[in-house]
């Protein structure tokens, strides 16, 4: 039985308003509200609410049988909130039919994996709290910022607790292999691997409504035919595109939603079901583990990191944000975490890239910027100034480790009080209680203290009292020259 | 090919485009090239390009010796031309100040009585035209328009010109009618218009009201420069240099050069600014650094010639070129060779052909002034301009614009 594995990426960055050099350490606002709605509700409109509705009616058509993942950034989700929360309603929905699947990624969407694994961690973890928050669910899986994978992940990640990832399938790692199987990670082989079939995931995303592409136009019942064709042997197809594909990068007027529509039907009779990934991943047995060496991702023609860090511009920019990550992590000003997660986005890098040809058109399409230069100035003025406000929160001359050391100490400190504090006021309680009790005994002790008998002792032989009650009066005098080892026994 | 100007004695862009582009035509191949220049000082780079001085060819009868000529112009030409375009003389011109070669002296520089020399051009390409044979007629800038015309009204060869600039640049629109009708007449002559960029293309058409068909933008390039220019060596400044290179006049833009300087200074104490050249804003300009008050961080070393330029380019970290309107711009071209950073203008020909600048409008001043502060403070910034825009620059030669010239040449010729 074949399957079909849908996931949609979702995900818009806070673009960054003109932020000029006399800006810094005189601003600290950093993005183009007037751009960020304006895109993000056309994009909302024109694509992600229909295409939500259309994936509703596809799941309610086919009875169930329909099934697929998401995953939304953090960053994306917080423009919805403000700017389209009828988009989050929809996907609510999605997640009440039970057969969407939320997947687990970083929040910013950001390229931390690459250089950073506790700020990774920390990404993923903020991403799986606000999914817990919204949809109700635990993602499983994890789909890393544009599909960045390396074996150098795959034990991070699977102690993070992740079954599984999804990753592209670079040619260049695959070589004579197929996408479409089930793999494990090379250096950690409890992790299952599912990995993108470019070919027929492009087909819909870049060339669906291409008049030049000899098979054009794409049908359903084509492309059915063509998974189909597959060889009987492979199981699963992984088409992962952007959510954007349906009524932004392919145009409503393509048919691209009448498409998507009728896949459940065309595969319904061919007898090829729709999977989740962590179906997926329970269901199938993987064929064999897969080394990648060097990290790929599903962005450009390389189809590794060069989208983001290809040129010096990018790993400057890169280098100095995370320079600041520790630091930070360290401090709880939360209007500096907001502003770290929305310019860890990697968009921002994406923009500076200075490719040609059909890479090149690829980024200046999603690129705000005229060219990879401006990109670059504004962003690092923006970094610049945010950095300022990083090292007024701590000192730069105090090393990251003392600083830590320090900030522990003072943490400690604070529980140290708090300890100290409980000590003292159950002392405080014992001191009340012994004085309320020795108040209620006050009358009691009245009678042997005629003897003139110390309080203290009368504790130990209450039993004994009527007894010594009679003798005291010998005791004090007897002290003057008894020896000392006769007074235990009083 | 008529010109104005030949390296090695110019006095703006036109030359070295004149002498890149001559150059790049003779490297693809069969080609037989004669260039007549006003005035020839005896050091030219004669070894693509016939060349002959305006100041060497007579107009006029008279019966020196061989040895004479021979003593008087043979560093200069070949006596056997001499007596060759004394055979086609074709009127009397002894009415004009002649030489004692029957020549008319030539300055070949701008001088006052510009038209008077454009005009004596034309008359001596008469001669010209008349002794050469040739298939083509190429005519470099207004000046040499009227010398065009009456070479193809002699010979009736077709007539390319070349379009460095138009008034219209020159001016910021306040065109002077006398060369406006010049340059007007040598295009409705022409068979064929070059422009140097889409900007000068569009305003030939717009402007000048040219058929677009007949009109073909042909970019300019750059010729390599010799190691020993590379190679300079000047001393390097604490701060950071920012330069403008140019003319100093209205349509360079250097005003805006100024303001920006102004205002990068306000946040930013490194950087010292440049502006080398002369012109008649000069005088306003250092009026207006020191209005702003920012002289002690604004210098004017003046005009600066040969090596020097290059001197001045290596020790500077950024180079700027505001202009309000460039017909196409190459000193960006050769900073970048230099390994330079550039900002340009949006409204500068070669923007068209660059991608690794920095392009902003010329009206744009905080555009330039954050472009400067972000290359002068950000290393990455300015070194992946550097590399990038070197190779880039490596990639933009002339015989690839030679080559597109003799295509058009052979449209023109219907071949």
């Amino acid at each position: 039985m074949k399957a079909i594995c849908f996931y949609f990426q979702i995900h818009q960055p806070f673009r960054l308003k003109r932020y000029r050099f006399f800006d810094i350490g005189n601003d600290h606002y950093y993005y183009d509200d007037f751009a960020n709605e304006d895109i993000v509700t056309r994009i909302a409109r024109n694509s992600y609410i229909p295409a939500a509705e259309s994936l509703l009616r596809m799941i309610e058509q086919s009875e169930g049988r329909f099934r697929c993942a998401i995953s939304v950034t953090g960053v994306a989700l917080e423009q919805f909130e403000q700017y389209v929360p009828e988009f989050i309603d929809i996907l609510k929905k999605l997640a009440a039919t039970g057969k969407v699947e939320f997947l687990a990624e970083t929040y910013s969407h950001s390229l931390a994996s690459l250089t950073d694994p506790d700020e990774f961690a920390e990404q993923v973890r903020l991403h799986d709290e606000k999914i817990q928050l919204i949809f109700g669910q635990k993602p499983t899986v994890l789909r890393n910022t544009e599909l960045i994978y390396c074996d150098e992940l795959a034990p991070q990640i699977y102690s993070m607790g992740y079954k599984a990832v999804i990753t592209e399938g670079a040619k260049h790692i695959l070589g004579w292999k197929s996408p479409n199987y089930v793999y494990s990670a090379a250096d950690c082989p409890a992790l299952k691997l599912l990995l993108k079939n470019s070919k027929l995931s492009d087909d819909i995303s870049f060339r669906f409504s291409n008049a030049d592409w000899d098979a054009y136009p794409l049908t359903a019942d084509k492309y059915i035919d063509w998974i189909a064709q597959t060889p009987p042997e492979e199981q699963i197809v992984n088409l992962f595109m952007n959510l954007e594909t349906f009524g932004e990068l392919q145009h409503r007027d393509s048919g691209i939603f009448q498409f998507l529509e009728a896949l459940p039907r065309f595969a319904a009779e061919k007898g090829i079901e729709f999977i989740t990934p962590s179906d997926a991943v329970a269901k199938l047995k993987p064929v064999g583990e897969l080394t990648v060496l060097h990290p790929i991702s599903w962005a450009d023609e390389a189809r590794d990191t060069s989208a983001w860090l290809g040129n010096k511009l990018q790993r400057e920019a890169f280098d100095k944000l995370y320079s600041v990550s520790e630091r930070v992590r360290l401090c709880d000003d939360r209007r500096l975490k907001q502003d770290w997660n929305y310019l860890q986005a990697s968009d921002h890098l994406f923009y500076m890239s200075t490719k040609h040809m059909a890479d090149g058109d690829m980024h200046s399409h999603f690129s705000p910027y005229e060219t990879p230069f401006q990109a670059f100035t504004n962003y690092m003025n923006v970094l610049a100034d945010f950095i300022v406000r990083v090292e007024e929160q701590y000192p730069l001359s105090i090393e990251n480790e003392e600083l830590n050391s320090l900030l522990t100490t003072i943490r400690n400190q604070a529980t140290e009080i708090e300890t100290l504090n409980k000590e003292v006021n159950s002392m405080r309680k014992n001191i009340e209680h012994y004085n309320e009790e020795h108040l209620l005994r006050e009358p009691k002790a009245e009678e042997p203290k005629k003897p003139g008998r110390k309080p203290r002792a009368k504790k130990a032989d209450d039993a004994v009292e009527p007894k010594a009650a009679k003798k005291p009066g010998r005791k004090p005098r007897a002290k003057k020259t008894d020896t000392p080892a006769e007074t235990p026994e009083a | 090919m008529f010109g104005w100007e030949f390296p090695p004695h110019i006095l703006g862009g036109l030359g070295t485009a004149s002498y890149g582009l001559t150059r790049g035509m003779w490297q693809c191949g069969d080609m037989d090239i004669t260039f007549v220049i006003p005035k020839p000082w005896g050091d030219e780079d004669r070894s693509f390009a016939h060349i002959i001085g305006a100041s060497q060819v007579p107009v006029a009868w008279r019966d020196p010796s061989r040895e004479y000529v021979e003593s008087r112009i043979g560093n200069l030409m070949d006596p056997d031309l001499y007596f060759k375009l004394r055979s086609n003389i074709y009127a009397d011109f002894n009415y004009m100040r002649t030489n004692d070669l029957g020549c008319i002296e030539f300055s070949g520089r701008y001088p006052d009585n510009l038209l008077e020399e454009i005009n004596n051009y034309s008359i001596m390409a008469g001669v010209v035209a008349r002794t050469l044979d040739f298939d083509i007629i190429h005519s470099h800038d207004w000046l040499t328009y009227p010398a065009g015309i009456h070479a193809k009204q002699v010979t009736g060869k077709p007539l390319v010109i070349h379009v460095h600039a138009t008034d219209f640049d020159r001016s910021r629109g306040n065109v002077n009618p006398t060369v406006f009708g010049i340059e007007k007449d040598g295009m409705t002559h022409a068979d064929h218009i070059i422009t140097v960029s889409n900007l000068t293309r569009d305003t030939v058409i717009n402007k000048y009201g040219i058929d677009p068909a007949k009109v073909t933008t042909v970019h300019n390039a750059v010729t390599p420069l010799s190691e020993e220019l590379l190679n300079v060596n000047p001393p390097r400044a604490k701060e950071k240099v920012v330069t403008f290179l140019g003319r100093i006049t209205m349509q360079k833009g250097p005003e805006y050069f100024v303001e920006a300087a102004a205002k990068v200074l306000r946040n930013n104490h490194n950087v010292r600014f440049v502006m080398a050249g002369s012109g008649d804003m000069m005088d306003k300009m250092i009026l207006l650094a020191a209005e702003r008050g920012i002289a002690d961080r604004f210098h004017f070393p003046g005009f600066q010639k040969g090596k020097q330029v290059y001197e001045m380019l290596k020790a500077s970290d950024v180079y700027i070129m505001p202009s309000v309107s460039e017909p196409f711009g190459i000193s960006p071209l050769e900073a970048m060779q230099m390994g330079v950073p550039s900002i340009i203008s949006k409204q500068s020909g070669c923007a068209e052909i660059l991608t690794n600048v920095i392009k902003t409008d010329y009206w744009d001043i905080d555009a330039m002034a954050d472009a400067i502060n972000s290359i002068v403070t950000y290393p990455a910034m300015y070194e992946q301009l550097r590399e990038d825009g070197l190779e880039e620059v490596n990639r933009i030669t002339w015989d690839k614009a030679g080559q597109k010239v003799i295509d058009i040449y052979n449209k023109v010729l219907g071949r």
